[in-house]
């Protein structure tokens, strides 16, 4: 093996996929064969972070970065004059078998630039596959991405291999796609989604009547969308993930701060700063409607369509309805505890246990692990609670946030300056 | 104030605990021989030979009360190392035995069950981690073997994930602080210990030739894709702690 040339494409095709946020390798129900390699039962693993603080747990790597489209936001667009490269099948193998043998990563999560055309790509990223399944015996993770306009035949040969399949709908709103990549269009994206979508529900009810199905994407699929490349606004990206976890049944929507990397007038200049606070704000209310019980028209008042950057879209919420507090500890139930600023999943399910041996107080919420510097204020307690005369006070929102300290703190005093 | 001493087993612990109320000791502490030090010198001394059928006994009545799940969570507490383990593990016991019916490792209101939770919650966060950054390299006879130090006893609660996850290829996974480790050669997987420290040194040389051809592809690839523009070291060290990379083939 010719191990320069390898390092050389793993720089250039690592490089160009590291703009792909999932890195996700939980929801796998592959257990390892006698005597095979790989086992992705368990709940997923990071086996390192890199300095940006994001987790890597697969192979992230593009095939090829050769790109027959021109898409303004991406690295990789047909215009721009950068260095290029190919794996070859066996080569990704190789190193998606090494590096799983020592432990660097749980799979591979393979996407590409689009060669010729989808369906040649998209066999490609199948081959890979099916040699990791049939040929190396690999119980690993991989996901694939689908290749926009991918023929139903070689999707469902892909999700026979995959742990997880997906597929970028990149800008938001249809019209922010139609400018910078008037290329694509949504509905290229969407059909494959579907397909696969229906492939999963048909499987599962065979395997109610048939012991032995083979698996279909058993991790289900996954989207991403670029936050901050269009001029979209929070309660656009917040319905549009909504609605492909309803309609499509998706596992996870990631969002993506726009980085600047290439000049075009369409877009935001170079000098623009990534929106991590904004991205940050996004996942937090992704979090509220996927494990909170929130719906997506209470996460966002209805007159002002961007998130809270002050503060979270949690707290946000309960400022907007505090009519809905105190909430009792000891009888509320555990829907209403759980929409309680500061305190989580976890802490909630702790409350609902401990309280049926004994009346809760101010210092166990603090040894339960609530954030009880935000939570003091909207709890009631038998035994009464001093600060829950500040709920009506009018600069109650102030009071909360001199209370804690954002991580973000530098982002606002840069805000702030201007004034 | 009596202190029973144990030889440092699990089954050890909870004999101890066992004759604790067999004796019906009221002010009492367990504490491990390797672990003793007389400080206190009214305290009376009861020496515990580890029992099979005493622990077992404790062990099906835990079983009864407090589930398989349960006495998981009072191994982990074992497993911590944590110098007031005996003492937490005895009061759980002790609160279950008085309340049999109620699943008493769910009072997190109590401060002794309270801490059981908290330990468990970081063996875990240590097992998890020991999944995540053991490093295995290849060496000249074929097996992959990677050096730990993890900052509680966990070798016995990774066993089964690397079992499931490398059955084609010998390995080997040693915990340095505590000179033993795990060795699977392709048949059983196995706990061993050896009579002396493993020799480490220039142990580099034993490579299996393309070893460090793999590590330079994985360094490079760990560089590549971070972006640079989002750079943010202290979320970075949040997640790897600085204590982990000496381990880390990525890090060196």
């Amino acid at each position: 093996m010719n191990f320069d040339r390898l390092k050389e494409k793993l720089e250039i095709l690592a490089d160009a996929a590291k703009y792909d946020v999932s890195c996700s390798s939980s929801g796998g129900t592959r257990k390892n064969k006698k005597g095979a390699l790989g086992d992705s039962s368990a709940s997923g693993i990071c086996h390192t972070y890199t300095e940006d603080g994001r987790c890597v747990s697969l192979l992230k790597i593009l095939l090829t970065n050769h790109c027959i489209y021109d898409c303004a936001y991406c690295v990789s667009r047909s215009s721009n004059d950068i260095k290029r490269a190919a794996f070859t099948v066996e080569e990704v193998v190789d190193l998606t078998i090494n590096f799983y043998r020592r432990n660097y990563i749980e799979g591979l999560f393979l996407s590409s630039g689009i060669f010729k055309n989808a369906d040649t790509t998209m066999e490609r990223l199948v081959r890979v596959a099916k040699k990791l399944r049939l040929e190396e015996n690999f119980n690993g993770y991989i996901h694939l991405k689908s290749i926009p306009g991918a023929s139903d035949e070689l999707m469902e040969e892909a999700a026979l291999y995959a742990d997880r399949l997906s597929i970028n709908l990149e800008i938001p709103t249809e019209s922010g796609l139609k400018l910078l990549a008037p290329e694509k269009n949504r509905a290229d994206m969407i059909s494959p989604m579907r397909y696969i979508q229906n492939g999963i529900a048909q499987y599962k009810d065979e395997k109610k009547i048939f012991r032995k199905v083979p698996k279909f994407a058993p991790a289900g699929q996954s989207t991403q969308m670029i936050v901050g490349a269009t001029n979209e606004n929070d309660l656009q990206i917040i319905k549009v993930a909504d609605h492909f976890y309803k309609n499509f049944n998706l596992k996870r929507v990631y969002y993506s701060g726009y980085v600047p990397v290439l000049e075009d007038k369409r877009l935001p200049s170079l000098t623009t700063e990534v929106p991590m606070l904004r991205e940050n704000r996004l996942y937090q209310s992704d979090w509220l409607m996927r494990f909170y019980g929130f719906k997506a028209e209470e996460i966002l008042d209805p007159n002002i369509p961007f998130l809270d950057l002050e503060i979270d879209p949690k707290l946000s919420w309960a400022l907007r309805n505090l009519q809905q507090f105190p909430v009792n500890l000891q009888t509320a139930d555990y829907q209403m505890i759980l929409r309680i600023p500061g305190i989580g999943l976890k802490t909630a399910k702790k409350i609902v246990h401990a309280r049926r041996f004994q009346v809760l107080n101010m210092e166990h919420l603090t040894k339960l692990g609530a954030a009880v510097n935000r939570a003091k204020y909207f709890i009631d307690f038998n035994s009464g609670n001093m600060y829950l005369r500040y709920l009506t006070d009018k600069n109650f929102r102030k009071l909360l946030i001199g209370g804690s300290a954002s991580k973000f703190h530098n982002q606002f005093s840069q805000q702030l300056s201007l004034f | 104030m009596t202190t029973l001493l144990y030889d440092g087993s699990f089954d050890g612990l909870l004999t101890a605990v066992f004759e604790v109320f067999e004796y019906r000791y009221k002010d009492v502490e367990i504490i491990s021989k390797g672990r003793f030090h007389q400080e206190n010198i009214f305290a009376e001394i009861h020496d515990v030979i580890t029992q099979g059928d005493k622990a077992e006994r404790v062990f099906n009545k835990l079983e009864q009360n407090i589930g398989k799940s349960g006495i998981n969570q009072l191994l982990k507490v074992y497993l911590s190392e944590d110098p007031g383990s005996e003492q937490i593990i005895l009061s759980a016991i002790r609160q279950s035995i008085q309340l049999p019916q109620e699943n008493i490792l769910l009072n997190y209101a109590d401060p002794d069950i309270l801490k059981v939770s908290k330990i468990c919650k970081s063996v875990d966060r240590e097992t998890h981690r020991m999944t995540a950054f053991v490093r295995f390299e290849k060496m000249q006879d074929d097996v992959f073997f990677a050096k730990i130090d993890p900052d509680f006893n966990v070798l016995p609660l990774i066993r089964k994930h690397f079992k499931d996850r490398y059955q084609d290829q010998k390995w080997m996974i040693y915990d340095l602080r505590r000179h033993y480790g795990i060795l699977y050669d392709l048949e059983n997987c196995d706990f061993f210990y050896p009579d002396e420290k493993l020799n480490l040194e220039q142990y580099q040389q034993k490579f299996h030739d393309e070893e460090t051809q793999y590590q330079k592809l994985w360094q490079r690839y760990f560089t590549k894709t971070n972006i640079v523009e989002r750079k943010n070291l202290k979320l970075h060290i949040q997640h790897v702690p600085r204590r982990y990379w000496k381990y880390l083939t990525e890090k060196t």
